[in-house]
């Protein structure tokens, strides 16, 4: 004597019956009955409803009023005009659009709703004869794969597809002169000296060159090559490789390998500030750690390692800037990066070598 | 020179900055309409026959709206964009063999050159609004000659369409949800600002400003290659062989996600086809619970794709909740891999136990909340049955079952159809069966023992 619909489920976690197919289904009960709304009943609820619909055109035309009159009557050509005046009209034309908009939209949806007929029809679907299309079509293929004789003749076969493989090549070629070709313009900045003249680093943005007695213990510069500014062509294309972070720490904690201990001064370090992930600016320098962190992807590197990846995707170390001073106490590059910038790309290798040969 | 023009039509033309920021809100609102809208297909079967062609589409307008959405968002030339760029350049340059030279040809020689926005420009506006137009026109004619699908129900079947007719209930309907979605945009434009380029300034290369974003749908390939890590230890994931460059620290996250998840989304009507050896015409929905596997795949992708998406703001979220930037990435990191078969398993079980409590009802009526006491000091609660239409709807749909590999004409079970089977298991093993009007029967008529399977059918489920 169980209470046999206390829903605990175990009592309905039936599984199937094998060839549940056989087994009796509910039969369909066709389209429940069609309810009629108060509308439908109550003229008063109709005219109601229809009151509202106008209410809510009513609405949207006072929302078109406003947006005309912030628009015609907020004067942005005048002096006094600031970003809060911009603002405000902008939110004013919103509200206005808005009211006009879901004014039209809620009295239409509302009008459809409640007073258009509400009866759902049922249609028949043609069937949409697939099949025997297909299989039509299959067979005129099939007559003329017959009637070439491609399947009887591999000769034939074998030498078209040969010829119809290599045909592109040409194409490939022109096409690959049609474009700027990348040569080696990848592997060098404007940090390689000039008729014999080591460059200057600069202060980003200004390009006033930096004395190393500028740099305290602690501070980072972003530093550009001196004389970018001055470029009239091709400034930016030269400032996303040749831009360079510039920090002093101390020396002590600078761990330099063979064939760089020159690279520094005083414990003065210029890197790439080029992310070798991707190419984002390593923009931010977390003193207290020494580290470098890449806002884009947050790669991080460890300046105290020569800038090797501690964490995230990237996965070269930030390339060096050798730099020492001059005989008036201004950094300079002693000469270009020793390795191309930014992000690895196919020949970067071949690049690194013929830099380095 | 473009951010300029963008400055000038934000704040020196009137209602400029009214419409960019409509522009912007609709251009975001349209690729999330099209992935909810895709959700709904996927989750209700609406892509089987006939209507596979129209899925694939459908794929491809949510790629061309990224391509829309993308080549839109850089117009401006603004730091923010730029820096998109700049992250475009990085992963061409890490194809192979070809890298440098397509970027070299996309931006007509180093990055960033000066001709990308003028060549952005003519895809954004040209291009790809064509190739939309093309493929939503494909697309509706498909949906006249298919006509539309319906959801599961009393009176509709797989040979009828039942609903209003096009005039004026259902024209009027859609004609007004447009308006209301203009309304929306509008007061979205009014109130939240969009991407305000005058606060990034001009693009440059030097700087960049803290937790910078993509576009939302972009954002799942930002989080990929976020994710990826460039090191283990002192090993690079970058190599060099053979003297040249590969880039897999690049490459993998850019191209594998997106390309798994396209590729299996482009596949999956015909995937699901060839398991269930189904070649009927579907024009009846399935309610998502009654597709269980179906459902805890869709699941399981979708929660792959938010975990890359999440991961695109790791740095927004370790700085909005305080915890550590590695922390959040390392998670996110477990999350790629266990997060969709957490969510397989868990959608899963869900639905059945969503389909066991459909049966429940159907068989026991509705919980009433009236407890009564039996003479015997017992107490129960009354349970009220269901109208017929109403128990229509929780018992009439298909429940397909394990079909076991079958020999062809030559009698050869084949390798392929073993693993067919595999498969269909995989899909059907656990299902539950609809409801039968016997099963009512015995609901009502004897006490719960009845209602139990038969201990053999049991036996085969497990």
């Amino acid at each position: 004597m169980g209470n046999h619909s206390d829903g605990s489920p175990n009592h309905s976690g039936t599984v199937a019956t094998a060839g549940q197919n056989e087994v009796e289904k509910f039969q369909d009960p066709g389209i429940p009955p069609h309810r009629l709304r108060l509308a439908d009943t109550d003229p008063k609820a109709a005219k109601r409803a229809e009151r509202q619909v106008a209410l809510l055109f009513g609405i949207s035309v006072v929302g078109t009023l406003i947006f005309l009159v912030a628009y015609f009557a907020i004067d942005l050509g005048g002096d006094e005009s600031t970003i809060g005046t911009i603002r405000l009209q902008n939110m004013l034309l919103g509200l206005g659009t808005a009211f006009a908009m879901l004014g039209i939209g809620t009295g239409i949806v509302h009008w459809a709703k409640a007073l258009m007929p509400d009866h759902e029809v049922s249609e028949e679907r043609h069937a949409i004869r697939y099949e025997e299309d297909r299989k039509a079509a299959v067979r005129i293929v099939d007559d003329i794969v017959e009637e070439t004789g491609i399947k009887r003749r591999p000769l034939i076969r074998n030498t078209l597809l040969g010829a119809v493989a290599l045909a592109p090549l040409p194409a490939v070629a022109i096409f690959g002169d049609l474009g700027p070709r990348p040569d080696n313009k990848l592997a060098h900045t404007m940090w390689a000296p000039q008729d014999g003249k080591l460059k200057r680093l600069a202060r980003d943005p200004d390009g006033t060159p930096i004395k190393a007695a500028d740099v305290t213990i602690g501070s980072a510069f972003h530093v550009i090559p001196e004389g970018l500014n001055e470029l009239h062509e091709g400034k930016l294309n030269e400032k996303a490789k040749a831009v360079v972070l510039l920090m002093r720490l101390d020396p002590a904690s600078l761990n330099p390998s063979e064939g760089r201990e020159d690279w520094g001064y005083n414990g003065i370090v210029a890197y790439s500030k080029i992310c070798t992930h991707v190419g984002c600016p390593v923009a931010l320098y977390e003193q207290q750690t020494h580290h470098l962190l890449c806002p884009c992807h947050q790669s991080t590197f460890d300046l105290t390692q020569e800038c090797k990846v501690i964490f995230g995707p990237a996965s070269r170390p930030l390339p060096q800037l050798p730099i020492a001073v001059d005989d008036e106490g201004y950094l300079v590059a002693t000469s270009d990066f020793k390795e191309p910038v930014g992000p690895s790309y196919w020949e970067r290798d071949m690049h690194e070598r013929s830099i380095n040969s | 020179m473009a951010y300029n023009s963008s400055l000038d039509i934000s704040f020196d033309v009137r209602g400029g900055l009214f419409m960019r920021q409509v522009h912007h809100w609709a251009a975001l609102l349209f690729v999330a309409s099209i992935a909810v809208h895709m959700l709904r297909v996927f989750f209700t079967g609406a892509f089987r026959r006939p209507r596979e062609m129209n899925w694939v589409v459908g794929g491809v307008l949510l790629i061309l709206a990224m391509a829309a959405g993308f080549t839109g968002y850089s117009l401006p030339d603004d730091l923010l964009s730029g820096n998109g760029l700049r992250i475009i350049d990085g992963v061409i340059k890490s194809i192979p063999v070809i890298g440098t030279y397509i970027s070299f040809f996309l931006f007509g020689g180093e990055f960033p050159g000066t001709a990308i926005i003028g060549r952005l420009y003519m895809l954004h506006i040209l291009l790809v609004p064509a190739l939309i137009l093309l493929m939503i026109v494909l697309h509706l004619f498909m949906v006249v000659v298919h006509k539309h699908t319906q959801y599961p129900g009393p009176g509709r079947n797989d040979n009828n369409v039942v609903g209003y007719p096009l005039g004026p209930v259902y024209a009027a309907k859609a004609g007004g949800f447009f308006f209301i979605v203009f309304g929306v945009l509008a007061l979205m434009a009014g109130f939240f600002t969009i991407n305000p380029i005058w606060n990034y300034g001009p693009y440059d290369p030097s700087p960049v400003s803290a937790g910078t974003q993509p576009d939302w749908y972009i954002g799942f390939v930002d989080g990929a290659l976020r994710l990826m890590p460039g090191t283990f230890g002192d090993w690079q994931v970058e190599q060099n062989w053979f003297g040249f460059v590969f880039t897999f620290n690049v490459l993998l996250p850019a191209l594998v996600p997106a390309g798994i998840l396209f590729t299996v989304m482009f596949m999956y009507p015909w995937i699901e086809r060839w398991v269930t050896k189904d070649d009927r015409e579907h024009h009846v929905l399935d309610r998502p619970r009654n597709a269980p596997t179906r459902t805890a795949i869709g699941m399981a992708g979708f929660v792959w794709y938010c975990v890359m998406w999440a991961a695109a703001g790791s740095d927004l979220i370790a700085t909005h909740f305080g915890v550590s930037l590695n922390d959040v990435t390392y998670w996110l990191r477990a999350l790629f891999f266990i997060g969709p078969i957490i969510a397989f398993i868990v959608t899963k079980r869900v639905a059945l136990a969503l389909q066991r409590k459909d049966r429940e009802i159907a068989l026991h009526g509705r919980e009433t909340g009236r407890i009564v006491r039996l003479p015997h000091g017992e107490f129960i609660e009354v349970h009220a049955p269901l109208d017929e239409y109403k128990r229509y709807k929780l018992v009439g749909f298909e429940s397909p079952e394990v079909i076991p590999a079958i020999p062809n004409e030559h009698g050869v079970v084949t390798r392929k159809e073993k693993r067919r089977a595999l498969l269909s298991k995989w899909f059907f093993e656990d299902r539950v069966a609809p409801a039968t009007p016997a099963e009512l029967e015995a609901a009502h008529g004897h006490g719960h023992a009845a209602v139990e399977a038969p201990e053999e059918a049991k036996s085969l489920s497990h």
